[in-house]
């Protein structure tokens, strides 16, 4: 845990993405989701869904070459990959809500023992909007949390039960932090793996909630 | 045939008090000619129903500032800070609403259907006031049709009689937008004449198009 919150967030990028299966369609959310980007396996076929109307979603053009036709979900040039292709928003809540996609990325705030999750807002201090995560988590197969175990005060983010107005109830799958990856399962937490160099004590004093430790621990 | 008309004709008719319905998505796609317009004609208490409230100083962010929006029905507003202080001191109403529901709401609208039943903010701050059905043991929220006095879209080339194609990331609620208002203005960067777009470009017919806008880019 001594190196750097670059290096900590590279860590749940790169283990994040093997998640992802081959000929897969991804959605990855603003912040340290979007990391994941850089660290896509060469050797499968991965697209990225962008929510506001494409499949396909590239790498930030250079400097002068950018078209403004062409954003992302937070507004900024991007590109789109051969394969890709353009669409509406009902056509791109279509895709969400109807299961095509089959990965979605996103931070949370709080996540709970049940796999619900808050990531949208703090009554009274950031109130920014749900956008299009709440139908993202609803309709992906796949729902990865990525964030850093505990906040900046060092308190836990996985809790017990959530305290914060809910994105979405019982829909997260894994949850994927700088310590741990651990699996929501019907009958509760799961810490399946451990970051290198960090102890099961370690991650069980940063958790706020029960935890079940997996037979073997592997190590990411 | 649809008029081709100033942007300044194209929103004159609009009253204080009605509900705008305004494509884009961060700016993207926005039709940024016809909200300059509306600015200078005045119209105020406005209704506006848009994806996200942009950001300062652009589009429909200009709108906001100038006090015009009584209640903006929209996903996000996290990049506009005066938006977020409107709201805060009670001088906006902002209804947020999840992205795949307020387009589906807006589609419902414009395709004459009377609800649309979404699992999306099922167990969240969402579902207050909202009817809950429970169908094959799956629960879903009834969410209303959304439409509107006017819808404000873009398009990249648009025919005479309104048959309109719009691109890459423009498009986002343009298409739904289009067709759930009493009237729509099409702000396009080029208008041709009839039988010059091609039948299978158009993703927006021209029925749904009321007059139309010619801003060169």
């Amino acid at each position: 845990m001594s190196d750097g919150k670059n290096n900590r967030r590279e860590r749940i990028a790169k283990r994040i993405v093997q998640e992802f299966p081959d000929n897969s369609l991804v959605n990855l959310g603003i912040g340290l989701p979007t990391l994941c980007a850089n660290f896509l396996p060469a050797d499968k076929t991965i697209f990225l869904h962008s929510e506001n109307g494409f499949i396909g979603l590239g790498p930030v053009p250079q400097k002068g070459s950018e078209n403004p036709d062409i954003v992302n979900a937070g507004g900024m040039p991007v590109s789109i990959l051969p394969g890709g292709c353009y669409f509406d928003s009902a056509t791109s809540f279509s895709i969400i809500r109807g299961g095509h996609v089959d990965a979605t990325v996103l931070g949370a705030l709080e996540v709970d023992e049940e796999g619900n999750l808050a990531n949208y807002m703090i009554p009274g201090k950031m109130v920014p909007g749900m956008g299009g995560a709440m139908d993202l988590v609803v309709g992906a197969k796949n729902v990865i949390i990525a964030m850093e175990h505990v906040n900046k005060n060092g308190a836990p983010k996985i809790l017990k039960r959530c305290s914060l107005p809910l994105t979405a109830k019982k829909e997260v799958d894994l949850i994927v932090t700088d310590m741990a990856v651990i699996r929501v399962t019907p009958t509760g937490l799961l810490l399946e793996e451990l970051s290198e160099g960090v102890t099961v004590e370690e991650v069980v004093k940063a958790t706020g909630a029960r935890l079940t430790i997996a037979e073997t621990l592997k190590t990411f | 045939m649809k008029p081709v008309v100033t942007p300044k004709a194209a929103v004159a008719a609009i009253p204080d008090g009605a509900t705008i319905m305004l494509g884009g998505f961060m700016c993207c796609g926005q039709p940024l000619a016809l909200v300059d317009a509306l600015l200078e004609q005045g119209a105020k208490n406005l209704t506006v129903v848009c994806n996200d409230a942009g950001v300062p100083g652009m589009g429909i962010a200009k709108l906001i500032s100038a006090g015009r929006v009584r209640r903006l029905i929209t996903s996000h507003i996290g990049l506009n800070p005066e938006a977020g202080e409107k709201m805060n001191k009670g001088e906006m109403i902002v209804d947020l609403v999840p992205q795949g529901t307020l387009a589906e709401r807006i589609r419902c609208a414009g395709a004459g259907l009377g609800g649309v039943l979404t699992p999306t903010g099922c167990g969240t701050n969402v579902e207050q006031g909202k009817q809950k059905i429970i169908l094959n043991g799956r629960e879903f929220l009834l969410e209303e049709p959304l439409a509107a006095d006017y819808a404000l879209v873009v398009a990249d080339i648009c025919d005479a009689v309104g048959n309109a194609h719009v691109g890459k990331s423009r498009k986002n609620f343009n298409l739904v937008m289009s067709m759930a208002a009493k009237c729509t203005v099409c702000e396009s960067r080029s208008v041709v004449g009839m039988g010059d777009l091609c039948p299978d470009r158009v993703n927006i017919p021209g029925v749904f198009v009321h007059s139309i806008v010619e801003v060169k880019q």
